[in-house]
């Protein structure tokens, strides 16, 4: 009985060392020749085309709520010449990754897991396997990259749609001047800020894809199999994703001091 | 020429479930088997085994030298190249039509140009008698169709070892028949070692040259399919005969009240055994042996009207 409460309770132990194990084997696979390039853009294709638009839908209301939001704090704060700044500071800082992880992990992991369910559901990944074919190398690598490149793209576009529909709204409805808020934009933003999205949205697109690819390929139990593998894959990468931006923007605030205007 | 696979002491259990242990085996070079068994007794496990999709507890399976229980993943990849497995639903490639799936293994390993790969593609759908539906997705074709696509995939690298899990599932009886004479024929044709994973007894009995039982997680027989055909032993008289008086039940194992109350049961007698299935131009396939062979070699008579051409198909009858 004691071995069974035991195993139960270090099975999520388990799970974490299998998907680190995962992670490993495909970190393997990416020097492994040759190169699938038409798979991976396809993928690369595949994945831009169900993220963008949300993704852009996403990052407008983003926008527009961080103007909102900061602009009514400053206005407080009687600091109206750095509202330009500080939206940018937190679109390209944070929602920028944030909105990133959402789309990359909600729509480009989910169909990953999803396609790599239904095969394993299938048999196609044991027939690949039987045909002396890693899908590991086959498939999962090309969706890794694919999901890493997309992140670092989504991740501008969040910024650059982002800044611009909080300058409209800023400066259309709340009445600010167009002079002062793209003045004001390097008054505390960086160069640094805008590299550590980047390295954020990279981060991201491999974690998630790993999760999507990890979950996908163990889907188990026919059809309902492959509705919990892509559940699973978007819960947890939401979950890790998270922690992860925590976790990389504490250490961008030890490394790189911030600016005093 | 076919390849041997030695299998000892093999033993598989998922958690505390046991599926089955310690079966041991040798499927002869060049021979077609058949390996029989009731429905949930492990033996798509057996083939997933064998080709190393699922690893063993215990035991080995020897392929030319290396053991695919605990050989390298690189030396698996390797192995896997000699053989040609055909899954039970076809196992095809979604998103490609049925030519791509097709020449896919050839377009993976071999450096073919694209026209030698269409003459072994276009080969290999005639055989199987799928010439004009090349440009047809998986998802737009029967089952059947389906499984005859995948055996082609399955023999486009010329295997040394081809696999059939259930090839007969799900197929009419005259695609059935069809299927059993083309196995035969190929076998005829590429020499190579053939294992059938089946419930059809019909298959098993006009098929192989050997068979094999796996009956409450063990291999209950293993040997040459007139050895099985004349066998007393219960469980293989049974199901080989289809029979519901014997040690097998509708839920695995009859308990000891339902045995002892059949213990007066008369059997019915043992049903002729069947010619085996020859390769239609007529040359006998390398391992064949003459009817009866076994039979008179082991000194055992076979049941009354055996090895009778025409006779009735329908075994148990």
């Amino acid at each position: 009985m004691s071995s069974l409460t035991s195993s139960r309770a270090l099975a999520p132990i388990g799970t974490a060392g299998k998907l680190f194990a995962f992670g490993l084997d495909v970190g393997r696979g990416l020097f492994r020749r040759p190169f699938q390039t038409r798979e991976f853009l396809q993928q690369a294709w595949f994945i831009a085309s169900v993220t963008i638009i949300p993704t852009a839908l996403v990052a407008i209301p983003f926008g527009a709520v961080i103007a909102l939001q900061v602009g009514g704090l400053i206005k407080q704060f009687g600091a109206q010449s750095f509202v330009g700044s500080a939206s940018v500071l937190a679109v390209v800082r944070e929602a920028g990754p944030i909105a990133t992880s959402l789309l990359i992990a909600g729509a480009g992991g989910s169909a990953i897991a999803a396609d790599l369910g239904a095969r394993k559901i299938r048999e196609e990944l044991d027939a690949m396997m039987v045909l002396g074919i890693d899908p590991i190398q086959r498939l999962v690598v090309p969706r890794v990259l694919a999901c890493m490149l997309v992140a670092v793209f989504l991740n501008g576009l969040v910024s650059v749609v982002g800044v611009t529909g909080g300058y409209i709204f800023n400066v259309v409805l709340q009445d600010g001047t167009p002079g002062a808020y793209l003045a004001s934009f390097t008054a505390l933003a960086q160069l640094p800020d805008l590299w550590q999205g980047m390295a954020k949205a990279l981060v991201f697109g491999l974690v998630a894809a790993i999760v999507a690819s990890y979950k996908g390929m163990n889907a188990a139990g026919g059809p309902k199999g492959v509705g919990d593998a892509v559940n699973e894959s978007v819960v947890v990468s939401f979950m890790l994703l998270f922690v992860i931006n925590f976790v990389m923007s504490a250490i961008y605030f030890q490394l790189v001091p911030p600016k005093t205007g | 020429m076919g390849v041997e696979i030695q299998i000892e002491g093999l033993t598989k259990s998922f958690g505390k479930q046991l599926i089955w242990g310690d079966v041991t085996l040798t499927v002869p070079a060049g021979e077609i088997c058949v390996m029989l068994g009731p429905s949930g007794t492990g033996k798509s496990v057996l083939l997933k085994t064998l080709i190393g999709l699922l690893k063993p507890d215990r035991g080995s399976v020897v392929i030319e030298g290396t053991d695919i229980a605990t050989c390298s993943e690189r030396e698996l990849y390797e192995i896997r190249k000699l053989f040609g497995v055909l899954f039970q639903d076809g196992a095809m490639f979604g998103s490609m039509n049925l030519y791509d799936n097709v020449a896919f293994p050839l377009r993976e390993h071999t450096k073919k140009s694209e026209s030698e790969v269409r003459d072994i593609v276009m080969e290999k759908m005639e055989l199987v008698g799928l010439v004009g539906a090349e440009d047809k997705l998986p998802g737009e074709i029967s089952g059947g169709m389906r499984k005859r696509a995948g055996l082609a995939r399955a023999l486009v690298l010329d295997p040394e070892i081809v696999l059939f899990d259930e090839p007969d599932s799900g197929l009419d009886p005259v695609r059935t028949a069809f299927l059993n004479q083309l196995i035969v024929d190929l076998n005829a044709q590429i020499d190579a070692t053939f294992l059938i994973v089946t419930h059809d007894i019909n298959t098993a009995r006009t098929v192989p040259d050997n068979i094999g039982l796996l009956y409450h997680r063990h291999l209950a027989m293993f040997g040459p399919r007139e050895m099985l055909l004349s066998s007393e032993e219960p469980v293989v008289r049974q199901f080989l005969n289809a029979q519901r008086v014997g040690p097998i039940g509708m839920s695995e194992e009859k308990d000891a009240d339902e045995l002892a109350a059949e213990k007066d049961q008369e059997l019915p007698p043992l049903p002729p055994i069947p010619l085996q299935l020859e390769p239609t131009n007529g040359q006998p396939r390398r391992s064949q042996r003459p009817p009866g062979d076994w039979c008179r070699a082991n000194g055992v008579t076979p049941p009354p009207g055996s090895f009778e051409p025409a006779m009735s198909m329908t075994p148990g009858a």
